[in-house]
């Protein structure tokens, strides 16, 4: 059948996240992004929620199976209240969800209930690369696998709280495959970097990081010796950042409305006017239509069904449109206020920019 | 629990119409654009003996839910099929599939403002062993998307208990048919009182062969050139009191009889976001192939800096048209399952008409001197997407109603 009725249990999780986004990551949102840092007592809270515990099956300390369109609901709903806090709740995330979705039994068993059932604690991924033309089915760090070691050799940027993992989940080209690989910190060739400076997520703290000649034993290879396959990986780094997009984009129309409602211009509301109006119309139409594709491609995902990978990619791509159109609206829409700082609107459009070019710092 | 499995009946519905698609529409297609106002009876014929066969062409959601043999309602998923089916026929031919008999607008219009009784006595007509046509008249020269500008009027004759309808209708589609061809019907939209504005509206439905309606005049026009698109002139028209659609109390000049009216269109917006579907899908699927057969074939999942040009284009056709079908579905849905859509049908109808026009315009361009060439169909699609932005509600009426819903605006406070 079709249907746009989340369970119950979903619609628990997702007002709880409601409440947490509006109560905590909103009143914080602001002034983390000016200070580049997100109060840690924050992030702990927002990990308590247990979305990622949700999606991790009980044999391995958690209290659900893996649900991509669960994984969405939440995402959009939490990333409303403010995206740098969202991807730092999501971050241990980024080096459990690949051992859920693709880990073998041994590395489940061995990594992941240490995870899901402690507090919030900085584990990792490394995959984004500091070149524009960044892939991430053609990465150009590379691995090599000789006997019972495998070398890791490369650049990587953008990797989340990468100065105080405790692990990190490393991609990189195995014969020409992407594949992941566990790497705990003080491995002998890792350097972490200075910490990123950017358009925005200025809260949530990225380094780049060198891998120089790393070493880690065979069986550190995502699903083990044999490897595994990178699609549904992929694809789940897709759907998260779709997400992302929908709830900074909802954020920022809701935002949007509420002004034009409230400020007059020539005799009536500025949304009275149909020039506002229609814009307003076509960015909640544009969110409405990439929230269905990227519930589609999760249920797709979820289901195992061939097509799940397409399906992400295209919402993946929709969505980097959507936030870019949406957010400069928004800011568009309270003309000069929406320059100012004051506003969130501009933090937004900022943010907005980062969904084309950056898949990779979240999974679901 | 979210999930996107076509429902059993609507896969089944539709690979059968997949065949009507592929080998009774497209082999026609050019003939009847090339043709206007030629009749396409053995497409009719044809699509007559199947609804007849697959349990009526009444052409709308039965109201009501059907059972299991225990007794337990089946989910209603009528709407939902009704999408995939002009979804699948526009696929096949748009212009054609606006000339599969059934009750077409003048049914929607029925279901969405009729009451019981006269539901099941005015759509019988279209179960018969003949092929009979449905439509709806509201537009007039001074009112399309303003329609409570309409001047047709209803006057009640109380002596003879019958309306007496005066005025003068354009923009008909399929006025023709239902008049002339076969026992149809026309719903007529006309104002009790004049000077009630909006209040005063009513819909009527005039059956084929009522005395003082007639078709004055066929459009030509950019496409869906197998359609007729009739003006109707009314003078004098009688009709018998019950043919004013909703109960009686619609005599009384409220605005309900207007609302009810209105709710015909919450039924149809998605229905046209359907067929502009069809459209864009066969496009992007003749793209495909001819681009396949120069060999080039769309790579997924590459950043888009590395991807060539044309790649982008079709990789935003695919996007464009996944997401605008699932706004229809969703629309639908919540149509099936008695939620208020009327935000959800306009966004499908918004965005429906966006990306079928977008991308039978992209498919032109892409596709080189081949694209603007009658050899392919691409050129009749470019032409027949446009009208998908334009009947049932302009694409800027839709927004207008949008906006008014996500702004919790009165018509009054956004115009």
């Amino acid at each position: 059948m079709y249907s746009f009725e989340p369970t119950e249990e979903q619609r628990m999780l997702i007002d709880t996240i409601t409440r947490y986004a509006h109560s905590n990551l909103r009143p914080a949102s602001h002034d983390a992004d000016e200070e580049n840092q997100f109060p840690l007592n924050l992030i702990k809270k927002g990990w308590e929620l247990g979305v990622l515990q949700a999606s991790t099956p009980e044999a391995y300390g958690g209290f659900g199976e893996h649900s991509a369109v669960t994984g969405v609901l939440a995402t959009e709903e939490m990333a409303w209240g403010d995206l740098a806090g969202t991807m730092a709740v999501m971050t241990p995330g980024l080096f459990a969800v690949p051992i859920i979705l693709a880990g073998s039994e041994d590395q489940k068993k061995e990594y992941l209930p240490a995870i899901v059932e402690g507090d919030w604690s900085p584990y990792s991924a490394a995959i984004i690369e500091p070149y524009f033309d960044y892939d991430p089915n053609d990465l150009k760090t590379t691995a090599n696998v000789d006997g019972d070691t495998i070398t890791l050799s490369g650049e990587k940027s953008y990797v989340p709280f990468a100065n105080e993992a405790k692990m990190m989940l490393v991609f990189a080209s195995l014969d020409g495959k992407t594949q992941g690989f566990i790497v705990p910190a003080g491995t002998g060739g890792i350097t972490v970097g200075e910490r990123q400076k950017l358009l925005g997520i200025n809260a949530l703290p990225l380094y780049p990081v060198k891998f120089d000649k790393v070493q880690i034993p065979a069986s550190n290879r995502l699903g083990g010796v044999n490897g595994h396959d990178f699609a549904p990986i992929l694809a789940s780094q897709w759907l998260a950042n779709a997400s992302l997009a929908l709830g900074v984009s909802r954020a920022a129309l809701e935002y949007a409305i509420d002004y034009a409602k409230d400020r007059e211009v020539l005799g009536s509301k500025v949304a009275q006017k149909q020039a506002i109006a229609f814009m307003m119309a076509e960015m909640a139409t544009e969110i409405e239509a990439i929230r269905v594709l990227t519930w589609e491609a999760a249920w797709l995902l979820d289901t195992g069904k061939e097509d799940a990978y397409k399906e992400a990619y295209l919402a993946h791509i929709g969505a980097g449109d959507m936030a870019m159109m949406v957010t400069d609206r928004a800011v568009q829409i309270l003309g000069g206020h929406g320059y100012i700082r004051e506003h969130p609107v501009e933090k937004w459009m900022r943010e907005g920019r980062s969904f084309a070019s950056l898949p990779g710092m979240a999974i679901i | 629990m979210i999930e996107f499995e076509a429902p059993k009946p609507i896969a089944k519905q539709n690979e059968m119409l997949k065949m009507a698609a592929d080998y009774r529409m497209r082999p026609i297609s050019r003939y009847f654009d090339e043709h206007e106002h030629e009749i396409p009876w053995d497409f009719i014929n044809f699509m007559h003996s199947v609804q007849q066969m697959a349990g009526g062409g009444g052409g709308m959601a039965p109201s009501e839910p059907k059972k299991d043999a225990d007794g337990k309602e089946r989910p209603r998923i009528g709407y939902q099929m009704l999408a995939c089916m002009l979804e699948m026929l526009s696929y096949g031919d748009v212009g054609l599939y606006l000339c599969v008999p059934g009750g077409g607008l003048g049914s929607a219009a029925i279901e969405a403002a009729g009451t019981l009784e006269q539901k099941q006595k005015f759509l019988a007509r279209f179960n018969t062993d003949k092929p009979a046509f449905g439509a709806m008249a509201i537009t007039e020269a001074q009112a399309g998307s303003d329609n409570s500008a309409l001047r047709t009027t209803a006057v009640l004759d109380k002596e003879k208990n019958e309306w007496v309808l005066n005025g003068e209708k354009i923009f008909v589609t399929c006025g023709q048919k239902a008049l002339e061809e076969g026992d149809g019907l026309v719903v007529i939209w006309a104002s009790i009182d004049l000077s009630a504005g909006r209040a005063g509206i009513r819909s009527f439905v005039v059956p084929a062969g009522a005395p003082g309606i007639k078709v004055t005049k066929l459009e030509h026009k950019m496409g869906i050139r197998a359609s007729d698109t009739a003006s109707l002139v009314l003078q004098d028209c009688r009709i018998p009191f019950e043919n004013i659609l909703g109960s009686p109390e619609v005599e009384q000049k409220t605005t309900e009889g207007f609302k009810g009216a209105m709710a015909t269109f919450d039924a149809t917006r998605p229905l046209i976001g359907a067929s502009a579907v069809g459209v864009a899908r066969a496009t992007l699927e003749l793209v495909k192939e001819q681009l396949a057969m120069q060999g080039i074939a769309i790579r997924y999942g590459l950043p888009r800096q590395k991807l060539t040009s044309i790649e982008r284009d079709v990789l935003d056709m695919e996007m464009m048209l996944k997401s605008a079908w699932l706004l229809v579905i969703k629309a639908v849905w919540m149509a099936d399952n008695r939620k208020a859509n009327s935000k959800e049908a306009s966004m499908s109808k918004v965005r429906g008409g966006d990306v079928v026009t977008k991308i039978t315009q992209k498919a032109v361009e892409l596709m080189g001197p081949l694209g603007y060439s009658r050899d392919l169909l691409l050129e009749k699609w470019f032409r027949d997407a446009k009208i998908s932005d334009i009947y049932e509600g302009t694409g800027q009426i839709n927004r207008l109603i949008v906006a008014r819903n996500i702004l919790g605006y009165r018509g009054s406070e956004l115009r």
